[in-house]
């Protein structure tokens, strides 16, 4: 074709090429490599070498990206609310019903900036609540801790903070038995690819699907692994109360405990180890401490109750002798626990019992030898061969903010990129500060108390530390400015969030998006940004170091792109960049934000020099090229993660904590007070050695909302799971015309034209039911109403019905915030409790609900 | 002359959808003359996967059919098209969008479904396996590309050389008996198209599972047709096994127990639960 370019850009679910023909996009693809590109690495094991393909993987939603940038939802002018006046009647409780009117750039900046000056000058900026979506768009520059928290940071706001989403228990439990905390409770993955396919004999996936969740960012890159895997004969276990997308293409056995009683069946597990002498006594002395209190507990010795696989069998439902067979199989191989889809996370440390059963998992594998040959905890996702020397920052590391308070940017690379880094006083443990679990309480009930600011990574004890809100001489929230529109679809119990909108509590809402969708329609005015398809900005695939330090292993190829500007934003829609400097410029401080006028591909810049791109590429290069693909260094010595310990050695991975000052020796051992994994944690021992919830060793503790809680269970009897989407990023990729609709496994398209969300319920449930496949159903509980289309399926055991979380789209039929939603959002359903009291995170795996066929008259 | 065939091996495909994904992103909103007019934004899938779960709780596996165009070498859609429908050298099937347009009747030629009827341009539409970026030095089309297990593949082979490989790679066409020749093979399509009788064995003294238990599936003749023995959990699979075949006996032993038969009525696929063992 004439006149067409290839130009290079990145997603949320791999680097792609991006053809553009006279000023439209016309085509999005993998990358696939020549032969100027860095060579691939090879991995020598049983006899055979692997390497991987010449190219990168995409996740489905990454192809349907072009649906989404031309989407009929769209936002392509500034609106405001018909019936907002922010001089007159605000009409705020008609926030969700009342439609827009276009206005200005200039008449949507000087009502929001307006708005922002007095509440400044009435209350102070603490007054004004904001929070972005997370995993919106790609690129360094443009992302939500970058741009975003650069402008925030001038203005000044009370931030919602993000919460450890998605690995709760590894947080609020895990990290207790191995510190970890620079990693939020997760454990290092370096080399354990090479290390699985040296020495592994059985892979066990409990509550693990990355063919669905693609490690995070990472596409399908670890799929060839498991092939390889499989290819050598390892054998693969799944523990999973749905029989999932990793399970169907390669599982050799599938166990389907009843949601939230996984720690049950672990504690079978290291009875049947404990009873038959095949356990690694030599490790557990050597480098464990307070086995024998978990030995003890688990032989029935302080609670009278055994934990017997036919115990475990009446909470779990899987036979005991399956449980002992799994048990006696991973006891003789050596064993790669892959719990969750990284080195953690997984739903079932998002219920009542995650933080138990995150822990057990770490109880089981120190059990075995953790961090031997072929023994760890590691799902595939990361830990192939790759070059952690060359230094290209992940997302998280601060891009134009350089804020060291809430990024990564303190570690290393505000020191490269700024000489002007921005942070706020407000956004501090010292300042005000609420979690976005909680913004409908702060909004509507005006106090709340809880514990942990946000990640709480800096130390096993910064979850610990109590806060509230209105902190301390702080005032009450005036003004929200919204960044995106999902949290109907994402958090919990979620008619909250739509009834924080809808109060005089509120006086002013702003939302800046891309799409009309979701909350964004609650807002008073709406400023609508492009994608990353429309501006600059520069990024690696799959890296979002800081936390999750060196994710790029999770790639077999690191590749860092230009994002190129394809297009002009579409309609009157800009950057995010753009909008902030509007907005700064009306509030004195441009300057500041610019740095003195600095454009996007200005900081692209900046940022490219600041990395270890220059020593290999020129800028020129490589905006002629548009990507660049990291060399293995020429000699690699291989460190598997744990490894080092397991050997009683210094560290010798890359990983990039613990603090020296939380180490007795730095670098030995692990940040736990003793340095070893801990059966009994000290630092709970410390806290609170009373607290049932969550008590020092780990215990079966029945879930708050589950098969024993009778009353509740007797008239809600389905248990929900709700895991993270297979097709859509959460709500990227969702509704808004995306092709992504048009997947059958996605949403069911019926004959009124509406693409409905799906849940998944076991024939005989269904047959009880009188429901007919694809039929659609009314799902409830006393938190709300949600129509979905049924899938009839074996796939989920009877008295377990599974629904993806994250419906881009919400649609009430009646008065939002209280009447069923059309569109999907099954979080409407899930709690809002937290895992604990002290365990500030969510839990909405542990949820009844119950189904009927839908009528009309429901609505 | 070298043809091009579609390959999907049914065990490496996971149901992604990429293929779909890529192949929409291709097509929407791009007209590629004189091949193709532009897919509308919904409802076309010139490639399609259908998904398949097999078997009861919790003795189940889920299977993915791939299908596109055919790419025929007997295409009913050119016999019954006053030559709208042409078929190149390169065994590529075409659509002729200038001398289909306004004949919806070709889209109830196809026997696989493969042709959408596109409203806005009133003409037939389907898969050209991106014809336009072979042309332009392209390796494979769309689908293929996006494909993360190279389940789906494109070869281009002289249809002696292709007879080769589909007979040493034990290819099969799907649906053979609609007498088109399609140019789409398939690896594994038993997975899809064939049903599989499991279960589980155990012991009833000891409530353990019956590992290496000896399992003879017999048909109603009496024949052995295959043998195998359980694993660690007690379990077995015959799979492969034509729907609504009727009846088989699966005899059961194991040293030091009670032999067992069971006899099934296979239409399906069948999970026969857990049998239990009495020793002698």
């Amino acid at each position: 074709m004439s006149n067409v370019q290839k130009l290079t850009s990145g997603t949320t679910g791999g680097p792609v090429f991006v053809y553009v023909q006279d000023g439209r996009i016309i085509r999005i693809t993998p990358m696939e490599f020549d032969e100027n590109d860095a060579a691939s690495w090879k991995i020598e094991a049983r006899g055979k070498t692997f390497s991987p393909p010449r190219k990168t993987t995409i996740a489905p939603y990454s192809l349907a990206w072009r649906s989404m940038i031309y989407s009929p939802k769209r936002l392509l002018h500034p609106l405001k609310r018909v019936d907002f006046d922010p001089n007159g009647k605000r009409n705020c409780t008609k926030r969700g019903e009342s439609g827009y009117e276009k206005i200005s750039w200039d008449e949507a900046t000087d009502i929001a900036t307006n708005e922002i000056k007095r509440i400044k000058t009435e209350y102070g900026p603490a007054a004004i609540l904001s929070t972005p979506s997370s995993h919106h768009l790609w690129g360094n520059v443009g992302y939500r801790l970058s741009t975003y928290l650069r402008f925030m940071n001038l203005m000044g706001y009370t931030y919602a903070d993000h919460n450890t989403d998605s690995w709760e228990g590894w947080f609020w439990g895990g990290m207790h038995h191995w510190g970890n905390s620079h990693r939020l409770g997760i454990t290092e993955q370096y080399d354990l690819l090479e290390d699985a396919l040296k020495h592994t004999e059985m892979m066990v996936f409990w509550s693990s699907d990355p063919e669905a969740t693609n490690g995070v960012y990472g596409a399908f890159e670890s799929t060839i692994r498991r092939f390889w895997l499989k290819e050598l004969g390892v054998k693969m276990i799944f523990i999973d109360p749905f029989y999932n997308h990793t399970a169907g293409l390669v599982s050799d056995k599938w166990f389907a405990p009843r949601p939230d009683t996984g720690n049950a069946m672990a504690l079978a597990i290291a009875y049947t180890w404990i009873t038959e002498d095949t356990y690694d006594k030599e490790y557990i002395k050597t480098r464990t401490t307070g086995f024998e209190k978990f030995k003890d507990y688990v032989l029935g010795k302080e609670d009278n109750i055994p934990k017997t696989s036919e115990w475990a069998e009446k909470e779990c439902t899987i036979p005991a002798r399956d449980i002992r067979a799994l048990a006696r199989e991973w006891g003789s191989k050596k064993t790669m626990l892959a719990a969750g889809g990284m080195g953690g996370m997984g739903s079932a440390c998002r219920a009542a019992t995650g933080n138990e059963w995150a822990r057990l998992m770490i109880c089981l594998s120190a059990m075995q030898g953790f961090g031997k040959p072929g023994i760890n905890i590691w799902s595939t996702t990361q830990g192939a061969p790759s070059n952690t020397d060359f230094l290209f920052p992940g997302y998280t590391e601060g891009g134009i903010a350089g804020d060291v308070d809430n990024s990564a940017a303190g570690y290393r690379f505000v020191y490269k990129m700024h000489d002007f880094p921005t942070r706020s006083w407000i956004n501090s443990p010292m300042g005000q500060h609420i979690p976005r679990l909680r913004i409908p309480e702060c909004i509507l009930d005006g106090e709340y108390k809880w514990r942990g600011k946000g990640f709480a990574g800096s130390s096993v004890e910064a979850q610990f530390h109590e806060y509230k809100y209105p902190a301390e001489g702080y005032p009450e929230i005036q003004m929200y400015y919204r960044y995106g529109g999902s949290f109907i679809g994402t958090m919990g119990e979620t008619n909250r969030y739509v009834n924080a909108y809808r109060t005089d509590r509120l006086p002013f809402v702003v939302n800046q998006a891309i799409w009309n969708e979701g909350e964004t329609r609650f807002a008073d005015i709406i400023l609508p940004a492009c994608t990353n398809f429309e501006r600059w900005d520069i990024s690696e695939f799959a890296n979002c170091s800081g936390y999750i330090a060196d994710s790029y292993t999770q790639v077999n190829h690191r590749v860092i792109s230009l994002q190129k500007k394809c297009i002009e934003p579409l309609g009157e829609s800009k950057s995010d960049y753009e909008i902030f400097s509007m907005l700064s410029e009306k509030l004195g401080f441009k300057q500041a934000f610019t740095e003195g006028g600095k454009t996007e591909l200005d900081w692209v810049k900046q940022l490219f020099h600041a990395t270890d791109l220059p020593k290999h590429i020129s800028w020129e290069d490589f905006c002629e090229k548009g990507y660049y693909v990291v060399p293995m260094p020429e000699e690699k010595k291989s460190t598997p993660g744990m490894r080092w310990f397991a050997e009683d050695k210094i560290r010798d991975t890359p990983d990039w904590g613990p603090h020296p000052e939380t180490q007795a020796e730095f670098g030995k051992g692990l940040q736990t007070i003793s340095g070893k994994i801990e059966f009994e944690c000290s630092s709970l021992l410390r806290f609170d050695p009373d607290d049932e919830e969550r008590p020092p060793i780990p215990k079966y503790i029945h879930s708050w909302e589950g098969h024993h809680t009778k009353e509740l269970y007797d008239k809600f009897p389905l248990q929900l799971i709700s895991p993270h989407p297979r097709f859509s990023f959460h709500t990227v990729g969702d509704a808004k015309g995306s092709w992504i609709n048009e997947i059958e496994d996605h949403r069911i398209l019926k004959d009124d034209g509406y693409y409905y969300w799906i849940i998944r319920i076991n024939t005989k449930d269904a047959d009880r039911r009188g429901l007919k496949d694809e039929e659609l159903v009314e799902v409830f509980n006393d938190r709300g109403r949600v129509l979905c289309a049924a899938k009839i399926t074996e796939r989920v055991p009877p008295g377990t019905v599974h629904s993806y979380e994250s419906s881009a789209e919400y649609d009430p039929l009646g008065k939002p915030g209280e009447s069923i939603d059309r569109a999907g959002c099954i979080n409407l359903l899930t709690p809002s409790r937290y895992i604990t009291k002290n365990s500030c995170g969510s839990a909405p795996n542990s949820c009844l609900v119950e189904i009927k066929k839908y009528t009309d008259g429901g609505a | 002359m070298q043809k091009w065939n579609f390959i999907l091996d049914v065990k490496l495909c996971q149901g992604c959808n990429n293929c779909f994904l890529a192949c929409r992103d291709e097509f929407y909103k791009n007209d590629f003359p004189p091949y193709s007019r532009a897919q509308p934004r919904h409802g076309q899938k010139w490639i399609s996967v259908k998904q398949q779960e097999r078997g009861q709780y919790p003795r189940v596996d889920v299977a993915y059919l791939t299908t596109a165009c055919m790419h025929c070498d007997d295409a009913p859609c050119i016999t019954k098209s006053d030559g709208a429908v042409y078929k190149r050298e390169d065994g590529i099937v075409i659509i002729d969008p200038e001398k289909s347009k306004g004949k919806k009747d070709i889209v109830n030629t196809c026997p696989y479904n493969a042709i959408f009827w596109n409203e806005e341009s009133q003409v037939p539409q389907k898969c050209t396996f991106c014809i336009h970026l072979l042309e332009e030095g392209w390796k494979m089309p769309r689908c293929v590309q996006a494909c993360p297990t190279d389940a789906l593949k494109v070869v281009k082979l002289k249809d002696d050389d292709m007879a080769a490989l589909v007979k040493s790679e034990n290819l099969e066409r799907y649906r053979p008996e609609t007498g088109s020749k399609p140019r789409f093979y398939y690896k594994n399509l038993y997975r899809f198209t064939t049903c599989f009788i499991a279960g589980g064995v155990a012991f009833q003294d000891t409530d353990e599972c019956a590992e290496g238990a000896i399992i003879n599936l017999k048909d109603a003749s009496g024949k052995v047709l295959d043998t195998v023995k359980t694993n660690n959990y007690g379990d077995f699979k015959f799979d492969g096994i034509e729907k609504n075949s009727g009846l088989y006996t699966i005899d059961i032993e194991c040293p030091e127990y009670s032999k067992l038969t069971v006899t099934e009525e296979v239409s399906e696929c069948r999970n026969i639960g857990v049998v239990f063992l009495e020793r002698r």
